[in-house]
């Protein structure tokens, strides 16, 4: 008679022992290995990485196959992992100028110093489905260009920068926030809001930076330059006083630069938005730095108009592990809170109806 | 391929230092009841939403004595509360219970237990939004200087308006509490049925907010008062059945949908206190009662 809604732990290890069925799938068909995610699915291990903010391929494709593909789940497992791990140090910036390029272009310049590179991109692809990805036939390998040893490839921004063209990029000494050890006081430095977004939700921030394309917080992007490769991680080593590199790492940089008509005390000039993602990313990186330079709107007198210029609300929405949270308790039990509402909703109706018997037309005479 | 080594946990999840950052915030908290003090909430092994500032403000100031109760809806066997339970008894290996008067720490959801907490017990609340001026104006900056300056005036205009509308205060649950005559407060929602227990409990009361990065707390014997007004007292739900298990009454009820032709039946939504008072022998017949049962919803406080 009485069959109550609650759960139990039976129902949980049992719900789960099927998801874990599922997961495997038909057992007749061989498992998939974490190289195999590695190497041929490793752009969905790359946003893992960069949304998950921990570089581990292997663990990241480790969490790809536990969420069965789902990326945000296995960007929430790489982020659990990674809230537990000790800080050891911070590194040294890294030097992208000094990246070992695969991939570099510049929208803005016919030809640049170091030169364009389209390396490994969907880009110019005609979006036929592929008849061979149906079986595994042989690819045949890349041809490669001669890498200089010592290559010079500097950033095209700074190119611009060397004339005065652009605000200049300044270094600072300052101690950079750290999102993910103090609570948010907005408003926030530049360097926290970078932090937001290169482990925000590529979906939501391209629709933000596509909104300001259309309109939302117009900057009149070009694309500076995206560049694609491995650039070293160093880190300060106090005994020994000089940095020691301790790995290198795949990241996407793409500088955006955006038109500036200039203010009373400054002079017109372009000015950048940034972008900067691990691994292979350039539409994360893309929409990255248009979001970065809409919130730089008080910098340059603009109005805050716009969902993507307003920090409070890019910040507070990007993270998917957050988002994906909140919105998903919802299936969990609210039958308090619904029962209180119910209530109040019965009252409601019932003096609305008495209310309107209450009327003269229906009154009876006395 | 290397394999990455298994991760080792420390005692109740968290390592130390973070634990010592959110007992910082938690005697901030307790220091200015209220207030809400934001701390570094890290990422858990749980959704945030699902409990995830319950869950590290429990780890944070749980000790390998402690006896932990955890509860969601009321109930200690709704799906949530035994993964939570389940957790903390594997990360911390402490003992667990279903009964309120033997747990030391209790997380809840939603509710607050129909037994009177006891000096000694703590209670966590897990909260979803810890800004109770949150639906009246979204922006942090903004609700941060409306209560540096003590600006209530939204919230009073928000109750009259529904006054005004519906004739009734139309806020059923997370109902806002002025706390120790300075802060407003959200109590966290559970229904305002539960607000009067806050009011002077013998038992500290934390509140966590996990995705909102948020900890306040009330002290013991702190005042909480539901904001209402002079001709609009504050009232609580009241159920005109009782409870179908056990008879009780004057405690919160979970209406139970039995059949498709409008039966339904009342129980206590609090599991440890039906049993309890079932166990010491108060029954009923366990027919259900057709027909919703009215709430009465003029009966003053």
């Amino acid at each position: 008679m009485y069959v109550a809604v609650k759960g139990g732990e039976a129902a949980i290890s049992n719900a789960h022992r099927l998801m874990a069925d599922r997961r495997r799938g038909d057992r007749n068909v061989p498992a998939l290995s974490v190289e195999q995610i590695v190497n041929q699915l490793s752009l969905g291990v790359d946003r893992v990485m960069a949304e998950g903010s921990l570089y581990d391929p292997e663990l990241a494709a480790m969490a790809v196959r536990q969420a069965r593909g789902d990326l945000i789940e296995a960007i929430f497992l790489l982020r659990a992992y990674r809230t537990t791990l000790p800080r050891f140090s911070n590194a040294c910036p890294i030097n992208t100028s000094r990246m070992r390029i695969e991939r570099r272009v510049s929208a803005t310049f016919k030809d640049i110093p170091g030169g364009q590179l389209l390396g490994p991109t969907f880009d110019y692809t005609h979006r036929l489905i592929d008849p061979s990805m149906a079986g595994d036939e042989a690819v045949t390998p890349p041809v490669k260009r001669e890498r200089p040893t010592e290559e010079s490839c500097p950033r095209v921004t700074d190119l611009l920068d060397g004339q005065g063209l652009i605000e200049a990029d300044v270094p600072s000494n300052d101690k950079p926030g750290d999102l993910t050890r103090e609570a948010i006081a907005y408003p926030v430095g530049r360097e926290v809001r970078l932090q937001a977004l290169t482990r925000g939700d590529e979906g939501f921030l391209l629709a933000l930076g596509y909104s300001t394309q259309r309109g939302y917080g117009r900057t009149h992007p070009f694309v500076g330059e995206i560049r694609i490769g491995m650039v070293d991680v160093e880190v300060d080593v106090p005994e020994l006083g000089f940095a020691v590199c301790i790995g290198a790492i795949r990241v996407t940089e793409c500088q955006m630069v955006s038109q500036f008509k200039g203010s009373a005390d400054k002079p017109p000039r372009f000015t950048r938005g940034y972008g900067l993602v691990f691994g292979q990313s350039e539409r994360k990186a893309m929409a990255m730095s248009l979001v970065d330079r809409a919130m730089r709107a008080d910098e340059f007198n603009e109005q805050r108009l716009a969902p993507a210029q307003d920090e409070e609300f890019v910040l507070e929405h990007c993270d998917n592990v957050q988002a994906t949270g909140f919105v998903e308790h919802l299936k969990l039990p609210h039958y308090v809170d619904f029962q209180a509402e119910l209530e109040l909703l019965r009252t409601l109706r019932r003096e609305a109806e008495m209310a309107s018997a209450d009327t003269p037309m229906n009154e009876p005479a006395e | 391929m290397r394999n990455p080594s298994l991760p080792a946990y420390n005692f109740a999840y968290l390592d130390e230092q973070t634990k010592r950052m959110i007992r910082r915030a938690i005697l901030k908290a307790i220091a200015i009841p209220g207030y809400q003090v934001p701390f570094a909430s890290r990422e858990m092994p749980m959704p945030y939403g699902w409990g995830t500032g319950g869950v590290q403000v429990t780890a944070s100031i749980l000790g390998p004595d402690d006896v932990l109760k955890v509860i969601d809806q009321g109930a200690d066997d709704t799906t949530n509360a035994v993964s939570i339970r389940a957790f903390f008894a594997k990360v911390a290996n402490v003992a667990t219970t279903t009964r309120t008067a033997d747990a030391t720490i209790i997380q809840t959801r939603h509710r607050i237990p129909e037994t009177p907490l006891a000096h000694g017990q703590i209670i966590v609340y897990q909260v979803p939004i810890p800004e109770p001026l949150r639906f009246l104006e979204p922006r942090e900056t903004e609700t941060r200087v409306m209560h540096a300056l003590e600006e209530y005036g939204l919230v009073h205009v928000k109750l009259y308006e529904d006054i005004a509308q519906h004739g009734h205060i139309a806020t059923t649950y997370a109902y806002p509490v002025k706390v120790e005559g300075r802060y407003v407060m959200d109590p966290s929602p559970i229904p305002k049925f539960d607000n009067p227990k806050m009011h002077r409990s013998p038992a500290l009361q934390l509140f966590g907010a996990g995705r909102e990065k948020r900890i306040y707390a009330l002290p013991p014997f702190t005042d909480v008062v539901s904001l209402d007004f002079e001709d609009h007292p504050f009232t609580v739900q009241r159920f005109e059945a009782r409870c179908a298990l056990c008879n009780a009454q004057e405690v919160y009820l979970d209406e139970v949908i039995t059949d498709d032709r409008g039966g339904r039946m009342f129980v206590c939504s609090d599991t440890d206190y039906c049993e309890t008072r079932r166990s010491k022998g108060s029954q009923v017949g366990g027919l259900p009662q057709h027909g919703a049962a009215k709430a009465d919803w003029e009966a003053a406080e």
